[in-house]
């Protein structure tokens, strides 16, 4: 029964969504503001009709109700209760719906805080979104339906996917489509405005919270998806440029280009055309995303069992939207008038620079990844587009961004002046370029691209940090303390952003310093790494909730004395044949030891032993970005009716 | 400057990071990208020693065998034909005699091939597509006339 009003719900947020996306949109175009206002009850509706849903489909994985052919695939009465609860969006018709539910969110989002949107723009704006929650409802209803039964419904199911089975898997996905579908809101704020023909200042200021909230969630979410990476598949990687990774890493470079170019907008009414355009492209690349990792034209750990019809559905989706907003945009775009020009050095120009770069980067990736599947296609020809592609052309796409980061952070608006900035950052300079020397020296430069790399975080962290303590200093050391406090927050947000990339920089520089060790070991073996004695004690047997594994015991010493037991197994769960690796970690500073064992021969047992310096840092950089993003959703100066905005961050924190 | 010098400025940066990503990607692509093959095909089109490709196929049943330290022969094969596989390092979880592997790495003189990285399917349902795209091949190719049919490209 529950899960029959789940189904109904589904249907029933279709009906609503199709007249969400008609009434206000006529009454925008008549001028009536009694049609208008179907948007905001519309928009709560849906959301609530899909949280029903999301809530049956969530009893039934909770109640094991195999009789639903979802449930039966992938859940089994023996899984802990965080497994059967997160093994809803494990699967493709979950995940689907998962998607949904958090599109109609941003849409009762704008509909409950956007009080102070011109209301012209907030209908037509729900009404965009409720067409974009149609076409998935639809793709619900006829392809993925997560609500078909089993007759007779069988006793045990299949249970998840082993690899899913993580509390890191249990989070990556939800914060992952806050982001990835959080450009929808983003999306449709742009078509609306294209539609009412109105792009200004205001539109920006409007839309640049929402921007952020997005930018927030994907930014941790790809994060934390990467740290799963790196400790369950067992080989020490944390981004393999597999395509479904790269479907999320480009949204994220058009999105954090979209961020920067709508600052440009917001204060000098300057890049209407372009940052309308990347509100557009954005969220299209979400959309391509979640075609190529839907439609089964990937094959990748992402990559649910896939289905032709689905493909194309999602292609057909793909195409409608994509296609009627870049049509809509090439109609309207030119009669929108072009903003302010300025100079090429100054705060404006330097947010040009990185816009550039970072879209360049981006089509860089979309090509890496689209290119395998268009020469398969033309030629039949299987390529693989890997790490040498991708090192070579998005890092060096990447560097001037970078580099030029502590630079435009400190440029004055509409004029500044390089060279006095250049003699601000000559701390920064130095620092970088001593770490730089003083790591070559030790490893005797092996390794430039990682020196180079060191040296830049360095500089990037400094450089950053250095913008805030200039501008407290501007009067005098004796009121810096209360200058600072009085900085605007997202002026601190930019800075303490910047230092996260800095420190995700020195992160992955460090992966060229990483140790590594290969060894089939007899109980008593050890290895060294990191000057510590690691030494093998012997595996055994252990029986889990819905797992048996092999778990190996090693003791770590440093000089004599013992400092960590460590605990690396692999499991081979119920139902399934094929084991999956658990590794074990012992951090140490910002470095990490990690081990891994694979097969077992009599007594031995291979051991990948590994010690990874710094590593921390690749994700502690993401997470500091994210923070910021956070600290910049609290500022007063997102002044719509300032008030509210404060308590609205703090309610989309703790939605997030 | 004027506003013309100005848009021109912009014109001109932007034209010139377009110029740099294009030319980046377009060596990229010229060299940094490896093919898949099935040993069927790196028969066929008698590949050089020293060529880096990905070599997918079934791991062949009984060929595993594991030597001292962390060395370890196995055969891909496709059905048609296998080539011997060395590797040194552990094998990934879901490595298994007659299941799918992909192989990153060159062809040696000997018609061997040395892998640097292996890569099994992540779980028991799902095979590497090249792997079952090359298998399928394969078979349409031995059904059908010899040495025609599996004719790549």
């Amino acid at each position: 029964m529950i899960v029959e009003t789940g189904h109904f719900a589904l249907v029933l947020a279709l009906v609503v969504a199709g007249l969400t996306m008609v009434v206000p949109l006529m009454g925008a175009m008549r001028g009536d503001a009694r049609l208008m206002a179907v948007a905001n009850p519309g928009a709560l509706a849906q959301f609530a009709l899909l949280a029903l849903a999301f809530a049956a489909l969530t009893a039934a994985y909770v109640g094991s109700d195999f009789s639903v052919q979802n449930v039966y695939e992938n859940s089994h009465t023996d899984q802990p209760l965080i497994y059967r609860f997160s093994g809803v969006w494990g699967n493709h018709e979950g995940s689907i719906l998962l998607w949904v539910l958090i599109l109609t969110l941003f849409g009762a989002c704008v509909a409950l805080f956007g009080r102070n949107i011109p209301e012209a723009l907030r209908a037509v704006t729900l009404s965009v979104q409720s067409s974009i929650s149609a076409a998935f409802l639809l793709f619900i209803l006829f392809t993925s339906n997560p609500f078909s039964r089993l007759f007779p419904s069988p006793a045990e199911g299949r249970s998840l996917n082993p690899v899913l089975q993580d509390p890191g898997l249990a989070v990556h996905p939800p914060l992952l489509y806050v982001g990835y579908v959080g450009f929808s809101i983003v999306f449709s704020f742009a078509a609306a405005a294209l539609i009412l023909g109105r792009i200004d200042a205001g539109w920006a200021r409007i839309v640049r919270p929402w921007i952020l909230t997005a930018w927030v969630g994907l930014t941790a979410g790809i994060a934390l998806g990467s740290y799963w990476a790196y400790y369950e598949l067992g080989w020490g990687g944390y981004w393999f440029w597999d395509p479904v990774e790269n479907s999320s890493l480009m949204p994220w470079l058009s999105g954090t280009a979209l961020l920067h170019s709508a600052i440009v907008m917001e204060r000098r009414d300057a890049l209407k055309i372009w940052t309308i355009l990347l509100a557009i492209l954005t969220f299209s690349l979400s959309l391509l995303g979640t075609f190529l990792v839907r439609s089964g034209v990937l094959t990748s750990v992402h990559a649910f069992a896939s289905d032709p019809a689905r493909g194309v559905f999602i292609l057909l989706i793909l195409c409608m939207f994509i296609g009627g907003a870049l049509a809509l945009f090439a109609a309207r775009g030119p009669q929108m008038a072009g903003g302010a020009l300025f100079s090429p050095i100054s705060r404006e120009g330097s947010l040009v620079l990185n816009n550039l770069f970072l879209s360049a980067a981006c089509a860089a990736v979309l090509i890496g990844t689209l290119y395998p599947l268009a020469l398969e296609a033309l030629t039949g020809d299987k390529i693989s587009v890997g790490p040498p592609f991708f090192n070579a052309t998005f890092l060096p796409l990447c560097l001037p961004v970078v580099l030029a980061m502590p630079f435009g952070q400190q440029l004055a608006w509409k004029r500044g002046d390089l060279l006095s900035i250049a003699s601000r950052l000559f701390i920064a300079v130095l620092v970088g370029g001593l770490t730089a020397l003083a790591v070559a020296a030790t490893t005797h430069g092996t390794d430039v691209v990682a020196i180079i790399g060191l040296g830049l975080g360095v500089f990037v962290v400094v450089g950053s940090l250095d913008d805030l303590r200039v501008r407290a200093f501007r009067s005098g050391a004796a009121n810096a303390l209360s200058r600072f406090a009085g900085l605007p927050r997202t002026v601190i947000a930019a800075a303490i952003a910047h230092m996260g990339v800095g420190l995700m920089v020195i992160g992955i520089s460090a992966t060229a310093f990483h140790e590594e060790r290969i060894a089939a070991m007899a109980p008593g073996d050890k290895v060294q790494l990191d000057g510590l004695d690691i030494v093998f004690g012997g595996a055994r047997r252990v029986v889990g909730p819905n797992f048996a594994a092999t778990v190996a015991n090693f003791a770590v010493f440093d000089g004599g004395a013992k400092v960590a037991e460590l605990h690396p197994g692999k499991r081979t769960y119920v139902g399934r044949t094929m084991p999956t690796s658990e590794t074990a970690r012992l951090t140490r500073g910002l470095g990490q030891i990690y081990l891994a064992i694979g097969d077992s021969h009599g007594d031995k047992v291979d051991v990948r032993a590994y010690w990874k310096p710094w590593v921390l840092l690749i994700w502690i950089g993401p997470l500091v970005m994210s923070l910021a993003g956070l600290l910049s959703l609290t500022d007063r100066r997102l002044r719509i009716a300032p008030p509210r905005r404060v308590r609205k961050a703090a309610i989309l924190e703790a939605a997030e | 400057m004027t506003r013309k010098q100005r848009r021109l400025t912009l014109i001109g940066a932007a034209g010139l990071v377009l110029a740099v990503a294009v030319g980046l990607i377009l060596t990229a692509l010229n060299d940094r990208i490896v093919f898949f093959r099935s040993p069927a095909e790196v028969a066929e089109l008698k590949l050089q020693p020293g060529t880096r490709f990905r070599l997918g196929g079934l791991v062949e049943n009984a060929s595993v065998s594991k030597s001292e330290g962390q060395k370890v022969t196995f055969r891909v094969t496709d059905g048609a034909k296998s080539i011997t596989v060395n590797h040194t390092g552990i094998l990934p979880d879901l490595f298994r005699e007659g299941q799918g592997v992909v192989c990153e790495g060159t062809l040696q003189p000997d018609g061997s091939f040395t892998a640097d990285t292996v890569l099994a399917k992540h779980d028991e349902k799902y095979m590497p597509r090249e792997v079952s795209d090359a298998l399928k091949k394969q078979g349409h190719w031995q059904g059908d006339q010899p040495g025609q049919g599996g004719q790549p490209k």
